[in-house]
C-alpha cells in the first residue's frame, strides 16, 4: 500500500531510465538528503559531527569503494585502508608542493593517485583469483605502509611519518566548525555515491557483474577481462583514495601510516559483509552498523554488568567488543549472506503489499 | 664462510618454525577448501590456553593435555556451528568467515586466560650448543634444534597418519573429490571435524613453540601472516610445499639481513633494509611467475618436467 508502484507509467525513456524509477523512492532519497543537509546541522551537537557522522559518512564511502571491487567486480581486496593511507598522503603533498592548488582538486588527484596504485596492486589480478589476489592485496597494505613509514619525504621528513593537514579552504573559505566539514564530507559523500550508484547500471557495471559471476562466461561474450578488472581496481581505489584524504583531513586533522592498519581493512571488509555484498545502499548501512555498535556496547555493557554486580574492565569491553564483532560476521554470513540492504529488501517487498497480504 | 653457514642454518631452523604454522593451513585446505585465516588465532589460543591453565596450577603435561582437549573441542564446534552452515557457499564465503572466526577467538581468548604476555617455559634453554660451537665455531640454538626435530616428528607423522590408517585414507578421498567421496559412504562432515582437531593439535604445537621462543602474547596471532608468503610459494595444497617453503623464507629472510650487509654493506644497505618487506614482497613475485599454485603444485611439478 505505502510502497505501490501501481500507476507510474514510463512514458519517455528517460523516465524509464532514470536512478530510482519508482516514486516512493524518489521522495524517499531526497527527504532522506534534505534532513541530511538541512536538519541535521540544525539539531545535532558538536560531538555528534565529530564522532559520529563524519566517521560514518568517509568509511562509507571507503565500504562503497571496497563494494565496487568486491562486490561487484567480484575481487577480494584486504587492502583498502592502505588505498586510504595513499589518499590521505597524496593530497597532503599535493597541498603541500603545488602552490595554491585547490582544496577540491587536489581531493581528486588523490583519488587518482589513489587510483594508480590500485591499478599496479590490481595487475596480479589478471594471473591469479581468490584467496591468492587477497594475499596479494595483502602485500599492498603490508607493503604502502612500510613505504610510507620509510620515505621520510612522503609526509614532508616528520618523524615517523605523522602529518598534520593543511587548513581546509574551499572558495576562499575556510571550513572550520565541525558543521562546515560536515557539510563538505555530506556533499562530496553524495556526488560519489549517486555516481557509483549509475556507473553500477552502466555497461560498465554489468561487465564488472559478468565478471563476478563467471569470467570465463564473460570473456566468452565479449567483455576484455583485463580492463574491466582494472578499471574495477581503479575506481574502487579512487573512492578508497578520497575517502583516505577526508579521513586525513575532515576527520582526524594528523594521521600516521600506522593508522591505516590491516585492521581497519578488515573493518571496511566487514562493513561490506554486514550490509550487504554488492550493493550501495549495503555500504552506508554497514558503515553505520559497524561504528553505532562500539558505541552501542560501551553504553550497554557496564550497565548490564551493573544490573548483574559482575567485575567490569574496560578491557573486558574491547575484548567483548571483539567477540561480538567475529560473532556477527559469522551470524550474517550463515543466516543473511547479503547483508543488512537484504533485509531492507525484504522489507520493501512486504511493504508493497502492507496491509492486505492477499 | 663458517658465518654464511650459521646464518644459513639459524635461517632454515627458524624457517621450520614458519614451517609448523603453514601446515595448520595445508590441512585444513587440502581437506575443505577452506582458507583458514582463523589458523594464527587458533595458535594463539592453544598457547594461551597452555599458559592458563599451567596458571591454575596444573603441570605442563595436563597442560598440554587439557589444551589439545580445548582445541579439539574448539575445532569440532567450529566444524558444527559455522563450516556446516556454510556449505554450499563460495569459497570467499567461507574464507570472510574465518576472519569472523579469528576475531572471536582473538577477543574470547584473552577475556577467558587473560591478556597478559606472559612466558611459557619449556624446560628447553634458547642457547648456542657448546658442542657445536666448539668444533665447528658455530651459534646453533639448542632450541631451534628441537623445534626443527618436533616439525619434522610432526611431519612425520601426519605423513603417516595420512598415508597408512583408515581415516587418513578418507581424509585424502575427501581433499581430492567431496561428491565422490560421499557416494562412496565417508561421512564428510566427520572427516571435516576429524581435520579441524588436527590442525587445532599443529596449532598448539606451534602455539607452543612460538610461545617458548617470544612469549605468549596477542603478536603470537600474527604468525599467521609471517605464513602466508610460505604458503604462496609452497601452494595451499601439498604439505612438503609448506616445509620446503618455510625453509626458503627462514633462509632468505636471514641471509641478506646479515651476510650481505657484512660483505658489502655499502652496495646492499637498501637491500638489506627492505629486507623485511623487500623479500615478502620477492617471493610473491616469484610464486606469480612459478606458477600460481605454488613451486610445488602438481601441475607445476609436470609443467617443469614437460620443458
Amino acid at each position: 500500500m505505502l510502497y505501490r508502484e501501481a500507476g507510474q507509467f514510463k512514458t519517455t525513456y528517460a523516465a524509464d531510465q532514470q536512478l530510482f524509477p519508482i516514486r516512493q523512492d524518489r521522495i524517499g532519497v531526497i527527504a532522506l538528503l534534505a534532513v541530511a543537509f538541512l536538519g541535521v546541522p540544525l539539531f545535532a551537537s558538536e560531538y555528534w559531527f565529530s564522532a559520529i557522522l563524519i566517521p560514518f559518512l568517509i568509511f562509507a564511502l571507503a565500504a562503497l569503494g571496497l563494494n565496487i571491487l568486491t562486490g561487484y567486480a567480484g575481487q577480494l581486496s584486504l587492502g583498502s585502508a592502505a588505498f586510504m593511507a595513499v589518499g590521505a598522503y597524496a593530497a597532503y603533498n599535493f597541498q603541500l608542493r603545488i602552490e595554491g592548488i585547490p582544496l577540491l582538486v587536489s581531493f581528486i588527484f588523490a583519488g587518482l593517485t589513489a587510483a594508480g596504485v590500485g591499478i599496479l596492486f590490481g595487475l596480479p589480478s589478471l594471473r591469479i583469483k581468490g584467496f591468492y589476489l587477497a594475499v596479494a592485496t595483502l602485500a599492498a597494505q603490508f607493503f604502502i605502509v612500510w613505504c610510507l613509514t620509510k620515505f621520510p619525504w612522503l609526509s614532508n621528513n616528520s618523524s615517523s611519518g605523522v602529518i598534520s593537514t593543511q587548513k581546509l579552504i574551499i572558495f576562499g573559505h575556510e571550513l572550520t566548525t565541525p558543521v562546515e566539514k560536515y557539510l563538505l564530507v555530506l556533499s562530496i559523500v553524495v556526488v560519489m555515491a549517486l555516481a557509483a550508484k549509475n556507473m553500477v547500471r552502466s555497461s560498465t557495471g554489468r561487465a564488472w557483474m559478468a565478471v563476478r559471476d563467471m569470467d570465463v562466461a564473460a570473456s566468452v561474450i565479449g567483455i576484455r577481462l583485463m580492463p574491466t578488472k582494472l578499471l574495477a581496481f581503479a575506481v574502487s581505489s579512487f573512492y578508497c583514495g578520497v575517502a583516505g584524504a577526508l579521513y586525513a583531513f575532515c576527520y582526524l586533522g594528523s594521521v600516521e601510516p600506522d593508522g591505516f592498519s590491516l585492521e581497519m581493512s578488515f573493518r571496511i571488509l566487514f562493513m561490506i559483509i554486514i550490509g550487504g555484498v554488492g550493493s550501495i545502499m549495503g555500504s552506508f548501512l554497514g558503515a553505520a552498523f559497524i561504528l553505532l555498535l562500539p558505541i552501542f556496547l560501551d553504553v550497554t555493557l557496564p550497565f548490564l554488568a551493573n544490573l548483574f554486580g559482575l567485575p567490569f574492565s574496560s578491557a573486558t569491553v574491547s575484548h567483548i567488543q571483539i567477540t561480538v564483532f567475529g560473532a556477527l560476521i559469522m551470524f550474517f554470513l550463515i543466516v543473511e549472506p547479503h547483508g543488512l540492504a537484504r533485509l531492507w529488501q525484504i522489507a520493501k517487498e512486504k511493504l508493497r503489499l502492507w496491509p492486505f497480504p492477499h | 664462510m663458517n658465518f654464511f653457514f650459521e646464518v644459513l642454518i639459524g635461517g632454515l631452523l627458524s624457517g621450520v618454525m614458519y614451517a609448523l604454522v603453514a601446515l595448520g593451513f595445508v590441512l585444513i585446505y587440502k581437506a575443505s577448501g577452506v582458507f583458514n585465516f582463523a589458523q594464527g588465532a587458533m595458535v594463539y589460543l592453544a598457547a594461551l590456553s597452555v599458559v592458563g591453565v599451567m596458571e591454575w596450577g596444573a603441570p605442563l603435561w595436563l597442560a598440554v593435555i587439557l589444551a589439545f582437549v580445548i582445541m579439539t573441542l574448539f575445532g569440532i564446534a567450529t566444524e558444527k556451528f559455522v563450516l556446516r552452515k556454510l556449505v554450499n557457499q563460495p569459497p570467499i564465503a567461507l574464507f570472510m568467515a574465518t576472519i569472523g572466526l579469528a576475531f572471536f577467538i582473538e577477543g574470547l581468548a584473552p577475556m577467558v586466560f587473560g591478556s597478559a604476555p606472559r612466558a611459557l617455559e619449556l624446560g628447553i634453554v634458547d642457547e648456542p650448543i657448546p658442542w657445536i660451537l666448539d668444533n665447528w665455531n658455530m651459534v646453533i640454538s639448542r632450541f631451534d634444534l628441537v623445534a626443527a626435530g618436533v616439525a619434522s616428528v610432526l611431519v612425520a607423522s601426519l605423513a603417516l597418519f595420512f598415508q597408512y590408517t583408515r581415516v587418513g585414507r578418507a581424509l585424502r578421498a575427501v581433499a581430492d573429490d567431496h561428491q565422490a567421496a560421499l557416494s562412496i559412504g565417508i561421512p564428510l562432515q566427520n572427516i571435516w571435524a576429524i581435520v579441524w582437531g588436527v590442525a587445532g593439535f599443529v596449532a598448539l604445537v606451534a602455539g607452543m613453540m612460538w610461545g617458548a621462543r617470544n612469549g605468549v602474547q596477542f603478536a603470537l596471532t600474527f604468525t599467521a601472516l609471517k605464513a602466508l608468503p610460505v604458503l604462496i610459494l609452497g601452494g595451499f595444497t601439498s604439505v612438503p610445499g609448506a616445509i620446503v617453503g618455510g625453509l626458503i623464507i627462514g633462509a632468505s629472510e636471514k641471509l641478506p639481513r646479515s651476510t650481505f650487509r657484512r660483505s658489502c654493506r655499502t652496495f646492499l644497505a637498501a637491500t638489506s633494509a627492505a629486507s623485511r618487506a623487500g623479500s615478502r614482497m620477492f617471493w610473491r613475485c616469484c610464486s606469480c611467475s612459478s606458477g600460481p599454485r605454488g613451486c610445488l603444485a602438481k601441475n607445476t611439478l609436470i609443467a617443469c618436467k614437460g620443458r
